[in-house]
C-alpha cells in the first residue's frame, strides 16, 4: 500500500518545507519514501506542485491523474486546478487565502467562484481552513504551511502526534522552532 | 546511515565519498543543487565557473593536474561546452573526471528539450543514467572508477525526475584518492592533427571495450517477471513508471550504462520474451540501437517524442485502462510564473513596452519581462543571443531599426556569454543599445554568485568585476547607470542612447528584491477615495496589484514597497498605510 500525497500552491509559499516535514514523519515510521519537488522558473509565483509518497515499496516519484489520496493546498484555486488528480472520493486540505493569478490581475480572467462547491461536485471531500488567519495569530504569516500540515495531520492516522512533532522539531530551523510548534498545534486543533 | 536525499543532494555525497577535490560549474535548473551541496564538504572545492565551458576546461585541468574533478550544467549547458568535450574525449584523463547533464523533459524550467544521450554517443564518451538518489550516488562512485579505468571523461545524465526527488541513500565514508602525479605527454595532451590522428583509433578502440563492459557490467541489470509475453528495456525515470505499473510481471533490462549500450545482453534480453518495448524519455536511443542490432521492437511508434513520461501514460500506452478519478473543473484561469512584487527588472521593461521597442531578449528572470501584461520582450533563444542578434539585426536593417531595438541581458548572463557579442558590436560597428539588468545575482536558478557580485560560491568574498569599467575597456564609450525603480531616469537614458549615433550599454542597477541583504520597504496602498479606476498601475503587471470593488488595491502582505506604481499614479492615489504622501 502506497499513501500519495500532492502539496499544491503558488511558487514561493513554502511547499518544500511542508514535504520535508511529511517526507520526515514518514520515513521516521520506517516506510519507504519518494518526494519529488520542483525548482526552478515555476517558483517565481508560477503554480507548483510537489508529490510525496511512502509505503512499504515506493517506485515512480510522481503521482499521476486518478491516484492521490490526498491533496494539501496553500491556495483555493491551485486545490481545484488539481483536482483530477485524486481518487474519486479523495481528501482535500486547502488554505482557505485566494491569491490572484496575473491572468486576474491583468483583467483578462477572473478568480472563479464557489472553488469549494466545485471541488466537491468533482467527487472529492473538502476541509478548507483559513490557514493564514491562524499563523498570523500563531505569530508569523510564514507559519501558514504549518498550520495547514496540522490540519492536514489529523488524517494520517499511521503516524501519531508524537512523530509529527519530532518531525517539526527536525525540519525548521531552531530559532523558528517555538513559533512553528505553536503553528502546528493550532492548525491540529482548528475545527 | 539511511537519509531522504534529493537526487542531486545524493550526487553530491558521491562526490565526497569517491574523493573528488575539485568542482567548477555553472548553475542551471535541474543541475544546480549538485554543486551547491557538494561545496557543503570542507574537502571539495566548489566553485561557479562564467559558463559551462569554462566549467567543464577548469574541471579537466584539474583531473590533469591529478586529483578527481566534477562538473555540472544543464543540458543546454552542454551545447556551450561541447567544444571541449569533444576533444577530451580523446585526450583522456588522469585522474577520474565527470560531466553531469540534467536534462529536462516536459520543460519545467528549460527553452528546450534536447536529449543530451545523442552527446555521449557523438564524443564517443561514456554515459551513466541513475533511476533514483540511491543509484545517483553510487553512479556517481562508479563513474570516477571507469573514468580511470578506461581513460576517458564520464557523462552522468539526471532528468528533472531524478535531479528533483527525494528517495532513501545509504551513504558511506569518503575515500581518500592519493594525487596522480601529472607527467608531460604532448602525445596525449596536444591535440594538433598528427597527435590527434592517433588519439582517434584509442577513442575506438576504448569503446569496443566499453562495450564488453557494458555485457558483463551491473549498471545494466536484468530483472526477471513471471509473464515473458512482453520484455521491456528501460532506463532512468522510465524504469521507476515501468515497476510502478508491472511491478515484477514482465521481465526488464534496466540500462544503467546508456553509452556504449550491450548487444549481446540485449539480443539475450529479447529471445526470452515474445515482444520487445523500449521505454524511454524524448529520442528513441536504446531503440534505434535494439534496432540495428535486428531486433523488431516496439517504443516510439506508441510512447511520445515529446514532453516528460509518467506511469499513466505507460499504462495507457501498453493497453490497461485509465484510472477512476475525480473530474476536472474546467475554465481554470492559469498561474503562469511572473516577476517578484518589487523585481528590479520590472521598471526597466515598463519603461521599453511603453516606448514601443523591439527588445531582444535573454535568459533569466528577466524573460518573464515577455508575458502580459508587459509583453516587452520580442525574442528568447539561448544565452547571450540577445546582444549577438541585435546586431545581427541592426546590421540588416540599418539605423531604422537601431533606433527602435534594444537587447535586454542579465548580469549572470552578460558573463555567460554576453561579452562576446558586446565586442562583435565594438568591433563591427552597429549604434546598437544594450541594457544589462544588472540585479547583482543568478536570480532564475536560485540566486548564485556571479563574476560581477563580488562573492564566490560560499558567499566569501571573492574577486569582483566592475561592469562599466568592462564594457568601456572593450570600447563602449556610452555607458550609463540608472535605477530601474525610477521610471523618469529610465525613460530618459533609454530615449537619450537610443538617440546618440554610437553603440551605447546602459547599467539597469538594483539587487534582487528576495535578496537577504536587501532591505524591503514599507508597503504602500492606495486610498480608494482617490482612485479613478484608470489602472495605469496595472500595467506594470506587480502581483501584489489587483483590481477590488473598483478600485486599485495592493496586498500588503506581498507588496515590497518599491513604489514604482505611485509613479504611474496620475491622481496621488498611492499613499502610505499611514495615509501619508509617497515621498522618495
Ligand atoms: C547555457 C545555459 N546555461 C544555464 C542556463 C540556466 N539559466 C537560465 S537563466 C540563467 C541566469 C540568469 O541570471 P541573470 O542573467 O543574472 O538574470 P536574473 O535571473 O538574475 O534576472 C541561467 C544560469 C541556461 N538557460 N542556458
Ligand atoms: S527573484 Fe529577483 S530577479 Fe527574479 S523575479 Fe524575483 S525579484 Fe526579480
Ligand atoms: S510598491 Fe507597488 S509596484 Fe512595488 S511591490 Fe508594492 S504594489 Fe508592487
Amino acid at each position: 500500500m502506497v499513501t500519495s500525497i500532492m502539496i499544491v500552491g503558488v511558487g514561493g509559499q513554502g511547499s518544500l518545507l511542508a514535504s520535508k516535514l511529511l517526507g520526515r514523519a514518514a520515513m521516521d515510521k520506517g516506510y519507504d519514501v519518494k518526494v519529488s519537488e520542483v525548482h526552478g522558473m515555476s517558483q517565481r509565483g508560477g503554480s507548483v506542485v510537489t508529490y510525496v509518497k511512502f509505503g512499504d515499496k515506493v517506485n515512480s516519484p510522481i503521482i499521476d491523474k486518478g491516484e492521490a489520496d490526498y491533496i494539501i493546498s496553500f491556495e483555493l484555486l491551485e486545490a481545484a486546478r488539481y483536482v483530477q488528480f485524486l481518487k474519486p472520493g479523495g481528501q482535500i486540505v486547502t488554505n482557505s487565502q485566494q491569491i490572484d493569478p496575473m491572468p486576474v490581475i491583468a483583467g483578462t480572467a477572473e478568480y472563479p467562484s464557489e472553488l469549494i462547491e466545485k471541488m466537491e461536485a468533482a467527487g472529492a471531500k473538502v476541509d478548507a481552513i483559513d490557514a493564514l488567519t491562524i499563523a498570523e495569530q500563531a505569530g508569523s504569516s510564514k507559519a501558514t504551511n504549518i498550520v495547514l500540515m496540522g490540519v492536514f495531520s489529523k488524517y494520517i492516522s499511521e503516524i501519531s502526534k508524537e512523530e509529527w512533532i519530532k518531525a517539526v522539531e527536525a525540519s525548521v530551523p531552531a530559532k523558528f522552532l517555538d513559533l512553528n510548534m505553536k503553528a502546528f498545534e493550532m492548525g491540529l486543533a482548528a475545527e | 546511515m539511511k537519509e531522504l536525499m534529493l537526487g542531486n543532494k545524493a550526487v553530491a555525497r558521491g562526490l565526497y565519498e569517491a574523493g573528488v577535490a575539485v568542482a567548477s560549474s555553472y548553475p542551471g535548473t535541474p543541475s544546480t543543487e549538485t554543486t551547491e551541496e557538494a561545496a557543503k564538504f570542507e574537502e571539495i572545492y566548489c566553485e561557479w565557473a562564467p559558463n559551462e565551458k569554462v566549467a567543464m576546461e577548469t574541471a579537466f585541468g584539474a583531473s590533469r593536474a591529478g586529483k578527481r574533478s566534477y562538473c555540472a550544467m544543464k543540458h543546454v549547458g552542454l551545447n556551450v561546452a561541447a567544444d571541449p568535450l569533444f576533444t577530451m574525449s580523446y585526450t583522456g584523463v588522469n585522474a577520474g573526471m565527470v560531466i553531469l547533464v540534467a536534462d529536462d523533459p516536459g520543460m519545467h524550467s528549460s527553452q528546450n528539450e534536447q536529449d543530451s544521450r545523442h552527446y555521449a554517443i557523438a564524443a564517443k564518451m561514456p554515459m551513466l543514467e541513475p533511476a533514483d538518489s540511491q543509484e545517483a550516488k553510487d553512479f556517481v562512485i562508479e563513474a570516477y572508477d571507469i573514468s580511470e579505468q578506461f581513460d576517458t571523461p564520464v557523462l552522468i545524465k539526471m532528468c528533472t525526475r531524478v535531479a528533483h526527488s527525494q528517495s532513501v541513500v545509504e551513504t558511506g565514508e569518503r575515500a581518500e584518492i592519493p594525487v596522480k602525479p601529472y607527467v608531460k605527454d604532448a602525445a596525449k595532451y596536444v591535440m594538433v592533427p598528427a597527435n590527434a590522428k592517433r588519439r582517434h583509433p584509442i577513442v575506438e578502440e576504448r569503446t569496443r571495450k566499453l562495450v564488453a563492459f557494458a555485457e558483463e557490467s551491473h549498471l545494466n541489470r536484468v530483472e526477471e517477471g513471471s509473464d515473458t509475453s512482453m520484455g521491456i528495456i528501460t532506463s532512468s525515470t522510465s524504469y521507476q513508471y515501468v515497476k510502478e505499473v508491472f511491478g515484477d510481471k514482465y521481465p526488464v533490462l534496466k540500462i544503467g550504462l546508456i553509452n556504449p549500450l550491450p548487444e549481446k545482453k540485449i539480443k539475450d534480453f529479447a529471445a526470452k520474451v515474445d515482444k520487445l518495448v523500449v521505454v524511454e524519455e524524448l529520442d528513441p536511443i536504446i531503440e534505434t540501437h535494439c534496432k540495428t542490432l535486428g531486433l523488431e521492437v516496439t517504443g516510439k511508434d506508441i510512447f511520445p517524442l515529446i514532453d516528460e513520461f509518467s506511469q499513466g501514460l505507460i499504462a495507457t500506452k501498453l493497453g490497461l485502462p485509465e484510472k477512476p478519478a475525480c473530474k476536472p473543473i474546467e475554465g481554470l484561469p492559469g498561474r503562469p510564473p511572473a516577476m517578484c512584487a518589487g523585481c528590479p527588472h520590472r521598471g526597466m521593461f515598463y519603461v521599453l513596452s511603453k516606448l514601443k521597442l523591439t527588445v531582444m531578449g535573454d535568459i533569466g528572470c528577466y524573460t518573464l519581462g515577455a508575458t502580459p501584461p508587459l509583453c516587452a520582450i520580442d525574442t528568447t533563444e539561448c544565452m547571450g543571443a540577445s546582444i549577438s542578434s541585435l546586431h545581427g539585426f541592426n546590421k540588416a536593417l540599418g539605423a531604422d531599426a537601431e533606433k527602435k531595438t534594444v537587447a535586454v541581458i542579465g548580469d549572470s548572463t552578460f558573463m555567460h556569454s554576453g561579452m562576446t557579442g558586446l565586442a562583435n558590436i565594438a568591433y563591427n560597428q552597429t549604434n546598437s543599445t544594450v541594457i544589462i539588468l544588472d540585479n547583482s545575482i543568478t536570480g532564475m536558478t536560485g540566486h548564485q554568485q556571479n563574476p560581477t557580485t563580488g562573492f564566490n560560491l560560499r558567499g566569501d568574498p571573492a574577486g569582483k568585476i566592475d561592469l562599466e569599467a568592462l564594457v568601456r575597456a572593450m570600447g563602449i564609450n556610452r555607458v550609463r547607470v540608472v535605477d530601474p525603480y525610477n521610471l523618469a531616469e529610465a525613460e530618459a537614458a533609454v530615449k537619450e542612447e537610443l538617440a546618440a549615433e554610437e553603440p551605447s550599454v546602459i547599467i539597469s542597477r538594483r539587487p534582487c528584491a528576495l535578496l537577504k541583504k536587501v532591505k524591503r520597504g514599507e508597503p504602500i496602498q492606495v486610498n480608494p477615495d482617490k482612485c479613478k479606476s484608470c489602472k495605469a498601475c496595472m500595467k506594470l503587471g506587480c502581483p501584489a496589484i489587483s483590481f477590488k470593488d473598483g478600485h486599485a488595491h495592493v496586498d500588503t502582505t506581498q507588496c515590497f514597497g518599491c513604489k514604482v506604481c505611485s509613479e504611474l499614479c496620475k491622481f496621488g492615489a498611492f499613499e502610505t498605510l499611514a495615509g501619508e504622501a509617497i515621498t522618495w
